[in-house]
């Protein structure tokens, strides 16, 4: 929050401004931030895509939150003087209980649901014996600290340890087997749980041995929803994430306007090494190829699917894919065998490199239309602005110049899939980080 | 009657909350100069132009400052804040979250 670094850091009087929408999510920040009277202003939602006249109006306006007028508002927070409540200086630790209060079981279902510790599916009760037996799959220690998780870079980081993921994973209904694999996960510090307007979910590829030592489909239906350890390893990194966090609270925490499927089970799998004519994905990341490796993807909301890779037209059909999506979502293309295998034969890629290449090349647009799409402007402009590369040198291309969508670091492929046909899809999100399972067993 | 039962609490450890200090507040906003910046979030800047005219017709002795911060909206903007910190009196930061 830019208001309290300049109240506190450079001693400036701040009003700040928000949409009515971000009420709870900015007072919960500032308070975790030590400066809870923070003077905040409302105009509605949205700000974006309204005319001067309307935002003219929201400017001489009521304060939707209050009812008084915005501008002196504004006023008020810059020249009100401020009053004993707001010199106060009380500093306080926030503890988070071992157990809760015990109870039934009917009832604790119910207290986790009304605290918002759940998917608001079922859970499994983390009871000490459960929880016992989660922390016998592995050697570290139930105090060790795993990590730190946020929802958003503005938001405090809240600590957890093998123990706190231990309780979300029984939660999730995992195997104890599993254990080692989402510790690495919640090791990897990518929440699944992002604050973000845009309802991003995570996704989770599995590689190396454990695949098969705990019984991961890679090949039919792998994606889901039918096998067990996919569907509760992804199912514990929603869970511990929201929890280890600090929590995933509509209008709090979490703020995606529609919300997404995604997150239920964040789109866990393994990659199917053996039918892929390329390398693992592991690999690529600088593992061996016998490690057993999690890696984490952030900012799943688009899919593009098609079937095959026809002969004639496929690279216009690729180019019409990748057009579908949000050119500041990076692609990630989620192969069949069937499909990678006809990548090799038709494009002649034969590794994953090859085929990133010549989506690098080809991924192309209009520079005024890239330039003009709202996640672009929030979140590519500022970079092109700061002369962050390739974006500043994009950035002077003419309206109709033809510009790379993505860096050639940002696009990824992996193998998935039982070859029933060659259906495959191209996940719009972000490769996060790789971390080793062995470690954690 | 069903049996009780204890089990874990879920959540992780939250950080220490360590206060700090508001700035001291102007007595009047008349022959001052406040910066509006826009966090560059979804039109603010649009925003922040509308708020700038505000003050030219009904408080005309208010210099106003248009800046956009560098960087994404989450991002800090030091050399900004210190030329506020330089050249102004006040801020007004919208919008974001």
């Amino acid at each position: 929050m830019h208001c309290v670094t300049l109240e506190s850091k450079y001693g400036i009087p701040t009003a700040s401004v928000h949409t009515d929408s971000f009420v709870d999510a900015v007072t919960q920040t500032v308070w975790a931030l030590g400066m809870p009277n923070v003077r905040f202003v409302y105009v509605p939602q949205p700000t974006m895509g309204k005319s001067p006249v309307e935002l003219r109006a929201y400017v001489d306006g009521l304060d939707p939150v209050t009812g008084i007028p915005v501008m002196r508002e504004v006023i008020d927070a810059l020249t009100r003087p401020l009053s004993e409540d707001d010199q106060k200086q009380v500093s306080f630790d926030r503890s988070t209980p071992r157990f809760v209060e015990p109870d039934t079981e009917a009832n604790l279902q119910q207290l986790f649901m009304d605290n918002h510790w759940t998917d608001y599916l079922p859970i499994v009760l983390p009871t000490e014996e459960r929880v016992e037996a989660m922390l016998r799959a592995t050697s570290h220690r139930p105090a060790e600290i795993v990590g730190r998780l946020r929802p958003t870079s503005t938001r405090e980081a809240w600590e957890f340890t093998v123990e706190k993921v231990a309780v979300n994973a029984v939660m999730a209904g995992a195997k104890p087997e599993f254990f080692p694999v989402i510790l690495a996960l919640a090791s990897t510090g990518a929440s699944a749980r992002g604050s973000t307007t845009s309802s991003a979910a995570a996704m989770v590829v599995v590689n190396g041995p454990v695949r098969r030592e705990i019984q991961m489909n890679c090949g039919t239906g792998a994606m889901g929803p039918y096998n067990h350890a996919n569907a509760t390893i992804g199912r514990a990194y929603g869970l511990f994430s929201q929890n280890l966090q600090g929590g995933s609270v509509p209008g709090h925490t979490y703020l995606g306007s529609q919300g997404n499927n995604y997150a239920y089970t964040n789109i866990c799998f393994a990659e199917n090494e053996e039918r892929s004519p390329w390398e693992p994905f592991h690999v690529q990341k600088g593992f061996q190829a016998d490690e057993s490796v999690v890696s984490a993807f952030t900012g799943c909301r688009s899919t593009a699917f098609t079937l095959g890779v026809r002969e004639k037209y496929w690279r216009e059909h690729l180019r019409n894919l990748l057009r579908g999506l949000d050119p500041h979502n990076a692609p990630t293309f989620i192969l069949d065998p069937i499909t990678a295998n006809l990548f090799v034969v038709r494009g002649g890629f034969d590794s994953k490199e090859k085929l990133i290449d010549w989506v690098y090349e080809n991924a192309t647009m209009p520079a005024g239309e890239y330039w003009d799409y709202q996640l672009i402007v929030n979140y590519v402009l500022p970079k092109a602005l700061q002369g962050v590369e390739p974006y500043a040198t994009h950035l002077k291309a003419r309206p109709d110049a033809l510009i790379k969508m993505y860096r050639r670091d940002e696009i990824q492929v992996v193998v998935v899939g039982g070859e029933t046909n060659g259906y495959w899809r191209i996940m719009g999100c972000g490769y996060r980080k790789s971390a080793s399972v062995d470690k954690w067993k | 009657m069903s049996a009780k039962i204890r089990v874990y609490n879920p959540m992780g450890y939250p950080p220490k909350v360590t206060p700090v200090r508001m700035a001291p507040r102007l007595d009047t906003l008349e022959g001052k100069t406040v910066y509006l910046v826009d966090c560059r979030f979804d039109d603010g800047d649009l925003l922040m132009q509308q708020m700038a005219a505000w003050f030219a017709q009904h408080m005309p002795s208010v210099r106003t400052v248009l800046r956009s911060k560098a960087g994404t909206h989450p991002e800090d903007d030091p050399a900004l804040w210190q030329e506020i910190q330089a050249k102004g009196d006040a801020a007004v930061v919208a919008v974001g979250h």
